[in-house]
């Protein structure tokens, strides 16, 4: 379909602030009066407090006031509190601290006494599920949301389950959750090739490159946040639980968020720790967060130890799949990251017949909350390199194990047999197999330069994308012009403006003439699903075609009243509604606005659906009087879930003698339906490139067992790439087909272009060593060492936290 | 309340405005924070805080800065960063603190047309230096330095925040390499994470300004 906007590139409305310095982040914001606080942050790993001591400290000039866990309303176990006097992992915020500047503040936080009981705790799922072994929390050490809402409990296996483990493998003791379709006896006795793996996947932080610092104070009633996050609308509700006020009351500024990668994707405790704060004290609260806080509050991705048994028919048709997950879930009620990536394994490789089994373990470490693809990119990176495995003992290419097990339009997958809206990713490894040149590229596998020796390698991920059942909201003004007001956010992508394109693509106005209002709650936003789950592609595309929609139907009822006839008898073009018979028979978009305005109720904004969320009426009722207002709930069908998949085919030079290697070239391809903006597709799929290559090859948690203590806490530490850690140029493709139950047939992208990026270098790495398999990630050089010259690892095969 | 009104360019001496006033009419506007109010947040333990610190401590003096044209005059304690002074005296917060301890290059300006990272820079140590922000590129009439220009039509940004570092060390780069090749960006960059992990879209934004500057 041709479109006039969708599928086309344009200039951001709030990029020109990003180069001019003048976007405004959280802490780049002052406030008359404001003060400082600092955090007092546990230095143990699980510790009850028994008493605090603060007279010195708030008897120093200036300190303004200190806030406690005890300040705060109780918080139902296990979720996770806003302050605590129990901490569960080194640097847990205990309290906070105002003073008239921060130097001060921090000084009087080191007046403060604690006296801390140190409790047992545990950085190691394993040892905690031992008879006998460490649990991380008082009351228990596993922990997570179940179908009756969030649970804690305590579990553990017996030695017999370890010791059955057999050498190196993963023991499989009584899971917390499992499911199973088909026949998995018949799927391994029919086949070829049957292989049983253990392998660990990484926890790590997300290291947004903005710490979550916050800016919060009262005014007549109302409690301001600005805030770093993902999301604008979605969040408000939460914050204003955590706050302890209604949602009305809460004014949320979320214009600009310097990274958030599913750390920052709704409302988080520490937000609230300056509006309480300056609750009490009476006066505006700025709460800058260091690198090393952010390290700690800014939460981690899981990490796994898992087991997988597999069995391929000969031409590589994946026929069976056990798969048991123990997941490492911090101290709170953490992720469902390992019953995410169960369902992938179901939808990327449509085993015939599947079981899962799973188990989230407390830890001592920071919290656990998605990160970019959470479970579905670890298990990619757990995956594809045994689908590489398999392709080489059944004789048969790594690009045709992954196509023959790829889904497709009829695809079932999952315990619920749940269908898709659409999916390519058969396509998208022909397309990328075509554009990387993948028959001639793997005859350069092996080939010696010195010490150098090149691989190439492909992988694929999958994430959800897209949901429905929010509300769009845009005004066409007397002035001619479209207000599209959109609460989703600024990730940082640019979908809140590529989303809310569509709403004037439908009303075929002039993009010149349109403006996004977004960024401040205060600026009537509709309610929006927040900026995470790489789902705004396809649900803020249907919001926004809805509200257009209930304008169009508005403008031809409109014309009809004033220009005579049915309101079928109209249509709109050239930002008029006309008769079809005789466009000369028209209104202007902006007569007609005009014309709401004087006609109220449901034309004006006046009047509203009842079926929109109450923050959608609110934003209705604050725009009414201003123009015609076209506001709606997404309810158009959507059959099965929207899934995004991409594909990644990396080459890289290993260096054997060293272990490092230099990726030479990248290329991704995403299965996201329609195109909605080309430039920042690519960024995606080149950005997540790069989030991949620290997934796989760089970044990781390192805790000392022993203390409980991070040994990863800076970002070289971590560590993230830099740019001489990536190829120079990166390609960017995509499949680009329509997806059936989308409105300009797109989905979303965001997390699996990380994983495949991910996955294609450990593919990549183990081609070059010749068909080396380390089940573990990240891949360090030390690891590749002890490979080419047939030395053991200086790990175990299920240490976790390795350095 | 907040200060978005407040233009520092226009708070200096060479306005024809007295210190009195400047500090009047910084005071009300609430661009700038008490003195010596800001941490030097290195992310080290609460203990390593500089001992000069102590007690809101140190001894400020009133120093000339030379920021982006502009004299500025500004009390500036012993151990402040000039990332600090910038963001919380001058109300330039368009240099951002990703790290505060030299990791990130989110903080990266111009010394002297030498980029540097403000966070591990003592602001006592730029007197009589030519001081160039993310906010002095922009030409008075609103045009955009062609790195700026190139980085907006290349998509080069993602969350942004990382951005204006990246660009002083493009600035850098082309004031005294104005031909750079792909990789000699690419040197250049490698100061400055993003974790977006925009750098082929930074990397085109730069070759892109490479023949315009």
């Amino acid at each position: 379909m041709a479109y006039d906007l969708v599928g086309k590139d344009f200039t951001p409305p709030d990029i020109v602030a990003k180069v001019t310095g003048k976007a405004k982040y959280s802490e780049d914001f002052r406030v008359e009066g404001m003060v400082f606080c600092r955090l007092l942050t546990s230095p143990m790993p699980h510790a009850k407090i028994n008493s605090i001591d603060a007279s010195e400290a708030l008897a120093m000039p200036g300190v303004i006031g200190i806030l406690t866990a005890d300040d705060l309303p109780p918080v139902q176990a296990p979720n996770k509190p806003i302050l605590t006097n129990e901490p569960h992992y080194v640097g847990e915020p205990i309290l906070a601290l105002a003073a008239e500047n921060e130097t001060l503040a921090q000084d009087a936080i080191e007046k403060i006494k604690i006296d801390f009981e140190p409790l047992p705790y545990t950085v190691d799922p394993l040892q905690s599920l031992y008879p006998g072994g460490p649990n991380a929390r008082s009351d228990g050490n596993v922990a997570g949301r179940g179908s009756g809402g969030a649970y804690v409990k305590e579990t553990k296996w017996s030695a017999r389950d370890f010791a059955s483990a057999g050498e190196g493998q993963l023991p499989m003791g009584p899971p917390q959750d499992e499911w199973q379709y088909g026949d998995m006896e018949a799927g391994f006795a029919d086949a070829a090739y049957i292989m049983d793996e253990t392998f660990v996947t990484q926890g790590l932080s997300h290291h947004a490159l903005e710490p979550r610092s916050a800016l919060s104070y009262w005014q007549n009633g109302k409690c301001f946040v600005h805030a770093s996050c993902q999301s604008q609308s979605f969040p408000v509700p939460f914050l204003a639980g955590f706050i302890g006020i209604e949602a009305a009351n809460l004014v949320f500024v979320a214009e600009f968020c310097g990274g958030g990668f599913g750390a920052k994707g709704t409302a988080y405790t520490e937000m609230a720790i300056p509006a309480h704060l300056s609750k009490k004290v009476g006066r505006p609260v700025m709460m800058r967060i260091s690198r090393a806080e952010e390290f700690f509050v800014g939460s981690a991705r899981p990490g796994f130890q898992g087991r997988i048994k597999m069995g391929f028919r000969k031409d590589g048709r994946m026929l069976a799949a056990d798969l048991y997950i123990v997941q490492e879930n911090g101290p709170d009620v953490g992720m469902n990251d390992y019953v995410s990536a169960a369902d992938a394994v179901s939808l990327v490789y449509t085993p015939e017949n599947m079981r899962f089994r799973g188990i989230p373990v407390q830890t001592n470490t920071p919290p656990r909350v998605p990160q970019r693809g959470p479970g579905q990119n670890q298990i990619a990176c757990a995956i594809e390199p045994l689908l590489d495995k398999a392709a080489k003992e059944l004789g048969i290419s790594r690009l045709d194990i992954r196509t023959v097990n790829a889904p497709n339009n009829g695809t079932i997958y999952g315990p619920r047999k749940g269908k898709v809206t659409s999916a390519y990713l058969s396509e998208a490894y022909a397309k990328g197999a075509k554009e990387f040149n993948w028959d001639e590229r793997v005859k350069q596998s092996g080939q010696r330069n010195g010490s150098k020796v090149i691989g190439v390698g492909l992988g694929a991920a999958y994430h959800e994308a897209g949901y429905s059942g929010f509300d769009g909201l845009c005004v066409l003004t007397p002035e001619g012009k479209l207000n599209i007001h959109t609460g989703v956010g600024n990730l940082g992508t640019y979908s809140h403006t590529a989303t809310s394109r569509v709403a004037a693509e439908t009303l075929k106005m002039a993009w010149e003439n349109c403006e996004v209002v977004r960024g401040d709650s205060r600026k009537h936003l509709p309610w929006n699903l927040a900026q995470f789950g790489s789902n705004t592609s396809f649900t803020m595309t249907r919001t926004n075609y809805v509200a257009a929609m209930d304008a169009i139907a508005k403008l031809k009822e409109i014309a009809a009243t004033d220009l005579g006839g049915a309101a079928d008898d109209y249509d709109i073009g050239g930002e008029r509604v006309f008769a079809k018979a005789d466009a000369s028979k028209f209104l202007t978009y902006a007569q007609a606005a005009q014309r709401a305005v004087e006609l109220g109720g449901k034309f004006s904004g006046a009047e509203a659906p009842d079926n929109l969320n109450p923050m959608t009426k609110a934003a209705t009722a604050g725009v009414a009087g201003s123009g015609l207002v076209g506001v709606a709930k997404d309810t158009l069908a959507k059959e099965g879930s929207a899934p995004a998949f991409a594909t990644g085919f990396m080459q890289v030079e290993v260096d054997l003698e060293t272990g490092k290697y230099e990726i030479t070239d990248y290329i991704g391809v995403a299965d996201c339906g329609t195109v909605l903006h080309p430039m920042g597709l690519a960024q995606q799929i080149k950005g997540g490139g790069v989030h991949g290559i620290g997934l796989a090859g760089y970044e990781r948690h390192v805790y000392d067992p022993q203390n409980g203590l991070p040994a990863c806490v800076g970002l070289n530490q971590s560590k993230l790439p830099t740019i001489l850690d990536v190829p120079s140029t990166m390609g960017a493709f995509a499949v680009d087909v329509a997806d059936p139950m989308n409105p300009v047939g797109a989905r979303g992208i965001g997390e699996p272009v990380q994983g495949c990026a991910a996955a294609a270098l450990l593919s990549a790495i183990s081609d070059a060593l010749g068909g080396h398999y380390f089940n573990r990630v990240p891949i360090m050089p030390d690891m590749i060492v002890n490979a080419v010259n047939g030395r053991t690892q200086s790990h175990t095969p299920l240490q976790v936290n390795t350095y | 309340m907040t200060v978005e009104s407040f233009d520092p360019a226009t708070a200096t001496p060479a306005s024809g405005v007295s210190r009195r006033e400047i500090i009047k009419s910084v005071i009300a506007s609430g661009a700038v924070v008490s003195a010596g109010s800001i941490l030097g947040l290195s992310g080290c333990s609460p203990g390593e805080t500089p001992a000069a610190a102590t007690s809101a401590g140190g001894v400020e003096r009133l120093i000339s800065l030379n920021v982006n044209g502009k004299v500025r005059r500004v009390d500036v304690m012993p151990q402040e960063t000039l990332a600090n002074t910038l963001r919380y005296k001058l109300g330039l917060t368009g240099t951002k603190l990703g790290c505060d301890r030299g990791e990130c290059g989110a903080c990266t300006l111009l010394i002297d047309d030498v980029p540097v990272y403000s966070c591990s820079t003592l602001t006592h140590n730029v007197r009589g230096r030519n001081v160039v922000t993310i906010e002095g590129l922009q030409a008075a009439d609103g045009t955009l330095h062609p790195v700026q220009q190139a980085f907006v039509e290349e998509l080069s940004p993602q969350c942004g925040f990382c951005t204006p570092g990246q660009i002083m060390s493009s600035v850098a780069l082309l004031k005294s390499n104005p031909s750079p090749t792909r990789d000699e960006v690419r040197q250049a960059l490698s100061g400055n994470l993003c974790r977006c992990g925009a750098y082929d879209h930074y990397l085109n934004g730069v070759m892109r300004a490479a023949g315009r500057v």
